[in-house]
């Protein structure tokens, strides 16, 4: 199975590098956006039973390791044999 | 520095030591600990050594963090709150002025009440942030030990050079024995080095350390 987890900095937090991004893509032209968040994308590979038990363990991970919960939030999903889920 | 210097004992820890080495002040120092892989401080937590500092700091023990070892003691939940990138996205090498706002720890014990310090900052990931709740409680019960100002001691948004909450350069945790700081007092405790502020705080550690624990 693989989860794909991506961490993001909690709205309260500043976030100078997606301000930095805003900027830039301003100087290019796009002037459509409007705010920009960078975050991080991680992925793990796990060998679980079952896709229940991975959702527990990836949950577990995040919080006691790849997400900061000062300062960040995180979502994931699993994928199993191609399929899927939030 | 430590020893020639201060005149203190000096021991160095590694961090797959299992015991403190009967150390009575633990000083994890900066540096870029595992790359600053993840997040700054967030698998040197991890590191066998770590295990042991908690333990002492709940002993009463002194722990004092700097610059990256502030990161660490955040992430060990030693400390409240997180250092984040510098609000300039840069990275900051400076001389900063700090006011001391706590003269009663073993760590300030040899300053002047609200001194102003010189000490140099060397980091880009050193903006400090709480949530507001933990911010109000750091204020409320005088936690925060250093604040960026300017020359005169006035606390201004011009002084702060990372995009710190509240100009915050250093906290302590509730108990008073371990402190975390970002600016680097071991740069500027030699006058070859271009200041001797620092050494106000290392002197004050050493006289204080066997007395924490004794008491």
């Amino acid at each position: 199975m693989i989860a794909r987890i991506v961490v993001t900095p909690k709205p309260v937090v500043n976030d100078p590098q997606g301000i930095t991004v805003r900027q830039g893509l301003a100087t290019l032209g796009f002037r459509e956006v409007s705010s920009v968040r960078v975050g991080k994308y991680i992925e793990v590979n796990l060998d679980s039973t079952s896709e229940q038990e991975a959702r527990q363990r990836v949950e577990a991970m995040c919080k006691q390791l790849l997400a900061n919960h000062v300062i960040e939030d995180y979502r994931f999903e699993i994928e199993t044999d191609g399929h899927r889920r939030r | 520095m430590i020893d020639q210097v201060v005149g203190a004992e000096l021991s160095y820890l590694w961090h797959k030591d299992a015991d403190l080495k009967g150390c009575d002040c633990v000083i994890v120092p900066g540096g870029f600990a595992y790359g600053d892989y993840l997040r700054t401080g967030a698998i040197a937590r991890f590191a066998p050594v770590m295990e042991k500092v908690g333990e002492f700091a709940d002993r009463g023990g002194l722990v004092w963090g700097i610059c990256n070892g502030f990161q660490v003691l955040c992430e060990a939940g030693l400390l409240p709150g997180a250092l984040i990138r510098n609000a300039s996205v840069e990275y900051r090498c400076e001389w900063t002025n700090l006011v001391v706002e706590r003269t009663d720890l073993p760590f300030t014990s040899q300053c002047r009440d609200r001194e102003v310090i010189r000490v140099p900052i060397s980091h880009g990931e050193g903006s400090y942030f709480a949530d507001p709740a933990t911010l109000s409680r750091l204020e409320q019960r005088g936690q925060v030990v250093f604040r960026y100002c300017a020359a005169d001691g006035r606390v201004t948004s011009n002084a702060n050079p990372n995009g710190s909450l509240h100009n915050i350069a250093g906290i302590v945790n509730a108990r008073g024995n371990v402190l975390g700081m970002m600016p680097h007092p071991e740069r500027c405790a030699e006058a070859e080095l271009g200041g001797t502020d620092g050494l106000k705080l290392f002197r004050s550690a050493a006289a204080n350390a066997i007395k924490v624990l004794a008491s």
